[in-house]
């Protein structure tokens, strides 16, 4: 197990370039603790993949530095670097058994049977392979698969990190949770360095400690799940987290009070300084807005559209021009199309060029 | 137009890929197939399509017998999870190749082509190719080829699958209003209970070849006739409760005893299932009706705002969801509440016996 | 009503193939049951034997030398050109200008008619004139497979080895580029030797495609005439009269019908089983490494 520390690493695939345009990974200094759970999280093309093929050894970064512990391993192959990988596929020995495929690395690294057998034994249990133990690996079924992609990066002690690429691509949705939840145990009983690179925002938010958004080759946010949740620090990562993500609505402000489309809201902060000819933006998350009867306190909205997913409600509603969501558990006493609409204003946002500004308490 | 299937059976080799499936899909809805990998949901949609014949059965277009006529001569469109588009076409030619093969006038072509294109949010691209577009801008082409030409039946197979989790909540957003512009019949496959939830329309959930329900897809949600059907559902996985009833008390093992509400006490003695959403399990008490059980934690799970705690119950998994933050040490024991107003009671066979609404009506 | 109006258009429209292969093969073949089961000795007059042909056949000793012959000659060359095959594959590039180069390069023995190739090496390996026979002549090697059977073989093996392995490569390398990179990438993370990932990674997922290279070759090479005859006519002696050879020479040299019938049945059949168990073994392995897919 290993400290991952990157230095000052860029990543341009037509080498050297004095075009910012041309790296796909722009400038990026992290420090990941060891033993500690990270993902890395955003939309295609936003260069995480670059990153984990420049961690694993597979590209060498044009600038920086990748150091595990103290050592500076940069230019080392993968073979050489003593880590592990799962695949977005499962990647299996067709022709070796379960048993075969958990003890492959280590009986590649010389381990004898007495020290193979009963590490084997153990992790099979953990991941609930320990009945098919002994079958051809090709017969099992797709989530299988990946549990013994999964063991055999888990079963040597002495990785420095383990890599993880979009596991659970081709897994079904209700054993996706098992699969998660085996995953998180594992790491809090064996307490590897993971590093997991997923598009999906609930993957990322259940797994990791700390959560890395990318967007662009750049990073827009390193944080804890509920940092990302309730403070996205750029509005990318209001829409990109949460779902549906943050609303984002223009605003004018003066003071403490923002103008959302005529309407006064009171805010919690005060917001002094702010450039002329900024863009001036407030972001709620549709968990912190909430809809009252049209009898009752808050902006005046007009309800667009209601999506029943079965757990709540998302319900889309019109202020003037400007569409928002909210997402209720009940729609209870409201009849007609018209509601009034709260925020929650400790936690409403207020963005400047789509960058967060925490503002002065009152 | 109507689609009507009347006891299709498909079977290759020994094995039933779809076993005695009826269903009858009206012009202008949406049908999801919902059902796990390998459960039957492509070979169902191959059959609907004409690509395959069934073993038995048959398929009725407004009442006359289709079951032999081919794909070729029928009206039906398919989109796949594969973004397949012709590379050396533009976006326009794309689109308009189903048109040019049906011999239409150019000037029509153009007129109906714009108008899929303003449909789907593709104007500005239909001069590029194919190979410049995003995954996202891909699928809208190979959806519009799929529309253009006025199949009366469209069938989408996971068209989602591929796509970004974002790009995939934005064009899910999209699609009830792009299905209601055309008055086709549509067919979507999808493993995931979250997308039909947000789709709505109309729901079969498929398990190894069979429908276990179909029906308005919330009404499938929150009234599902049997087990398997609440299973298939529900994203996160049901809560499972075995219990047996004896004289007058239901119990799982000694752990938990369910209070005999409503029309639990005229029930046979016998082997039941309770089930019950994540959501609906509690680490606080709600009401006095609430059953107290002690669990057992084993991970937890945090998506920003709220919380997955996944616990054993004197050997049974479930997973709770708690609004907030809630950072429980694994193996610690905690208290957990049951609201036997929210259960779904199964009979041995996996037949609703007992619904929520009857358990607290009482 | 709709579903047999499809069908009787499907009969019409593979009559044309039905009545080729009824003229090309059927009649040919009953011809051949016909022959095989009479005697003639000509002006159109025949007898009826039975099965004496083939009782006649099954205990002579030169089909049992044919056959042996046959089967040696199939059997070395499989144990080289398959290997060899595979080796070249796994040596050739996977990416950059190298790869069409050898493309067309493993292509081009394929290309050359079987007559041609024949010829070739009839005049590469003739001591007098020939590039390989000289140059062995000269280094003092006594090489001459017009005389010699060991010098024949190693002639028309040699030839069959330059012609063929080509195939071998072209398919195995096929089968390596669908392997996805994340599989060697995970040998390397595992720590796998060059022959581990060799042996659990690139020989299962060339294992179809090697299968079909196997029956093609097998099929082929058992059924070789026109280059050995060229070569050496099945000589020295009968050394190199394989089969199809052996079956010329009875049927058109001593015009025995009968017993060419009954031979050439035997050799069909014999080539008919071999295919059938291979199909067999390889369905089956289909079968066993299909993933099931989408349903």
């Amino acid at each position: 197990m290993a400290k991952v520390t990157l230095n000052d690493i860029a990543h341009s695939y037509n080498g050297p370039s004095d075009n910012p345009d041309d790296y796909a990974l722009k400038k990026l200094d992290l420090v990941w603790r060891d033993g500690g759970a990270y993902a890395l999280l955003g939309p295609s093309g936003c260069g995480k993949t670059t990153l984990l093929n420049i961690i694993s050894g597979l590209l060498i970064p044009t600038r920086g530095q990748v150091l595990f512990n103290d050592q500076d391993v940069t230019r080392l192959p993968t073979e050489q670097r003593n880590i592990a990988q799962i695949f977005q596929f499962p990647v299996i020995y067709d022709t070796m058994t379960v048993f075969e495929n958990l003890a492959f690395p280590l009986k590649n690294r010389g381990r004898t049977k007495e020290e193979i057998e009963p590490r084997v034994i153990e992790l099979a249990g953990m991941l609930g392979l320990s009945r098919n133990l002994y079958t051809k690996a090709q017969h099992l079924t797709a989530d299988a698969k990946q549990k013994i992609s999964l063991g055999r990066g888990l079963i040597r002690k002495s990785v420095n990190a383990i890599l993880f690429d979009e596991p659970l691509t081709v897994i079904d949705p209700q054993l996706k949770w098992e699969l998660r939840s085996q995953l998180k145990y594992l790491h809090k009983q064996f307490q590897f360095t993971m590093i997991y690179v997923t598009h999906d925002q609930t993957e990322a938010l259940t797994f990791a400690d700390e959560v890395i958004v990318m967007y662009e080759g750049k990073i827009v946010q390193v944080g804890t799940p509920e940092a990302l949740f309730e403070r996205p620090e750029h509005t990318f990562v209001g829409y990109f987290i949460g779902s549906p993500g943050m609303n984002i609505a223009p605003c004018t402000l003066q003071g403490n009070r923002a103008v959302v489309e005529g309407h006064d809201i009171v805010l919690g902060r005060t917001y002094r300084d702010i450039p002329a000819g900024a863009k001036i933006e407030l972001g709620i998350r549709p968990e912190y807005l909430a809809l009252n009867p049209p009898e009752g306190q808050g902006v005046p909205v007009r309800i667009v559209k209601v999506d029943d997913i079965g757990r709540h409600k998302i319900v889309r509603v019109g202020l003037n021009g400007r569409e928002l969501n909210v997402v209720m558990p009940e729609l209870s006493g409201m009849t007609g199309n018209n509601a009034r609409l709260v925020f929650d204003i400790d936690h409403t946002n207020i963005y400047v060029n789509d960058q967060l500004v925490p503002g002065e308490p009152r | 137009m109507q689609l009507e299937l009347r006891n299709v059976c498909k079977k290759v080799g020994r094995e039933f890929h779809i076993s005695d499936v009826s269903l009858t899909f009206t012009a202008g809805s949406l049908n999801i197939l919902l059902g796990p990998t390998l459960s039957g949901k492509t070979s169902l949609m191959r059959l609907m399509a004409g690509l395959d014949q069934p073993t038995s059965g048959t398929i009725h277009v407004d009442n006359r017998d289709v079951t032999g006529v081919p794909v070729q001569k029928r009206n039906v469109a398919m989109v796949y999870q594969q973004f397949i588009n012709y590379p050396n076409l533009t976006v326009f030619e794309n689109i308009a190749s189903p048109l040019r093969i049906a011999k239409v006038p150019a000037a029509e072509i153009k007129e109906r082509v714009a108008k899929v294109a303003a449909l789907l949010k593709l104007e500005k691209l239909l001069r590029r190719s194919p190979q410049e577009l995003s995954g996202g801008q891909q699928q809208r082409t190979a959806l519009a080829r799929a529309l253009v030409k006025g199949a009366e039946l469209v069938l989408l197979d996971e068209p989602l699958a591929n796509l970004d989790y974002k790009l995939r909540e934005e064009l899910r957003e999209e699609l009830p209003r792009i299905f209601s512009a055309t008055g086709a019949i549509f067919v979507y496959a999808t493993t995931e209970p979250s997308e039909a939830l947000l789709l709505g329309g109309n729901t079969a959930s498929l398990h190894q070849g069979r429908v276990t329900q179909f029906g308005p897809t919330i009404e499938v949600f929150s009234r599902p006739r049997n087990l398997i059907t609440a299973q298939t559902l529900s994203d996160p996985p049901m809560n499972l409760l075995p219990v047996t009833k004896l004289n007058n008390t239901m119990l799982y093992k000694s752990h938990v005893e369910v209070p005999l509400l409503g029309p639990l006490p005229h029930l046979p003695d016998d082997d039941y299932t309770i089930a019950f959403r994540p959501h609906h399990l509690s680490l606080n008490r709600h009401s006095d009706r609430d059953i107290a059980v002690k669990a057992k934690v084993a991970v937890t799970e945090i998506t920003g705002s709220e919380s997955y705690v996944h616990v054993d119950v004197a050997g049974v998994r479930w997973v709770l969801l708690a609004r907030g933050i809630h950072n429980i040490d694994i193996d610690e024991t905690i208290e957990i509440f049951l609201d036997p107003s929210k259960f779904y009671v199964y009979d041995r066979n996996g037949a609703l016996v007992v619904t929520p609404e009857a358990v607290a009506g009482a | 009503m709709i579903v047999k109006q499809t069908n009787q258009k499907a009969w019409f429209m593979v009559l044309p193939v039905f009545l080729v292969v009824a003229f090309s093969a059927v009649i040919p073949l009953m011809t051949v049951v016909n022959y095989s089961v009479q005697d003639t000795f000509g002006n159109n007059v025949f007898f009826w034997v039975g099965m004496d042909w083939f009782k006649e056949l099954i205990h002579s000793d030169r089909f049992h030398a044919a056959f042996l012959r046959q089967l040696l000659f199939s059997g070395i060359i499989l144990a080289i050109e398959v290997p060899l095959g595979i080796v070249i594959a796994l040596a050739m590039p996977r990416k950059g200008w190298g790869v069409p180069v050898c493309l067309i390069s493993m292509a081009l023995p394929l290309l050359i008619p079987w007559n041609v190739v024949g010829t070739i090496w009839q005049i590469f390996g003739r001591v007098d004139i020939g590039l390989l026979g000289h140059s062995l002549a000269s280094l003092g090697i006594d090489y001459n497979y017009t005389q010699d059977p060991i010098a024949a073989w190693l002639t028309v093996i040699v030839m069959d080895v330059w012609h063929w392995t080509s195939l071998v490569v072209l398919l195995c390398y096929a089968g390596l580029c669908s392997i996805p990179d994340a599989y060697y990438q995970a040998a390397k993370i595992d720590g796998a030797s060059r022959w581990s990932v060799f042996r659990y990674i690139q020989l299962p997922k060339m294992q179809r495609v090697l299968l079909i290279a196997i029956l093609l070759r097998f099929m082929d090479s058992f059924m070789i005439y026109t280059e050995p005859f060229v070569i050496t006519g099945g000589g020295p002696g009968n050394s190199t009269t394989f089969m199809s050879i052996d079956l010329v020479k009875m049927a058109v040299g001593q015009f025995d019908l009968g017993p060419a019938a009954a031979m050439s049945l035997v050799y069909f059949l014999v080539i008919l089983l071999l295919s059938w168990v291979f199909y067999t073994v390889m369905s089956n392995i289909g079968e066993n490494s299909s993933n099931g897919g989408g349903r």
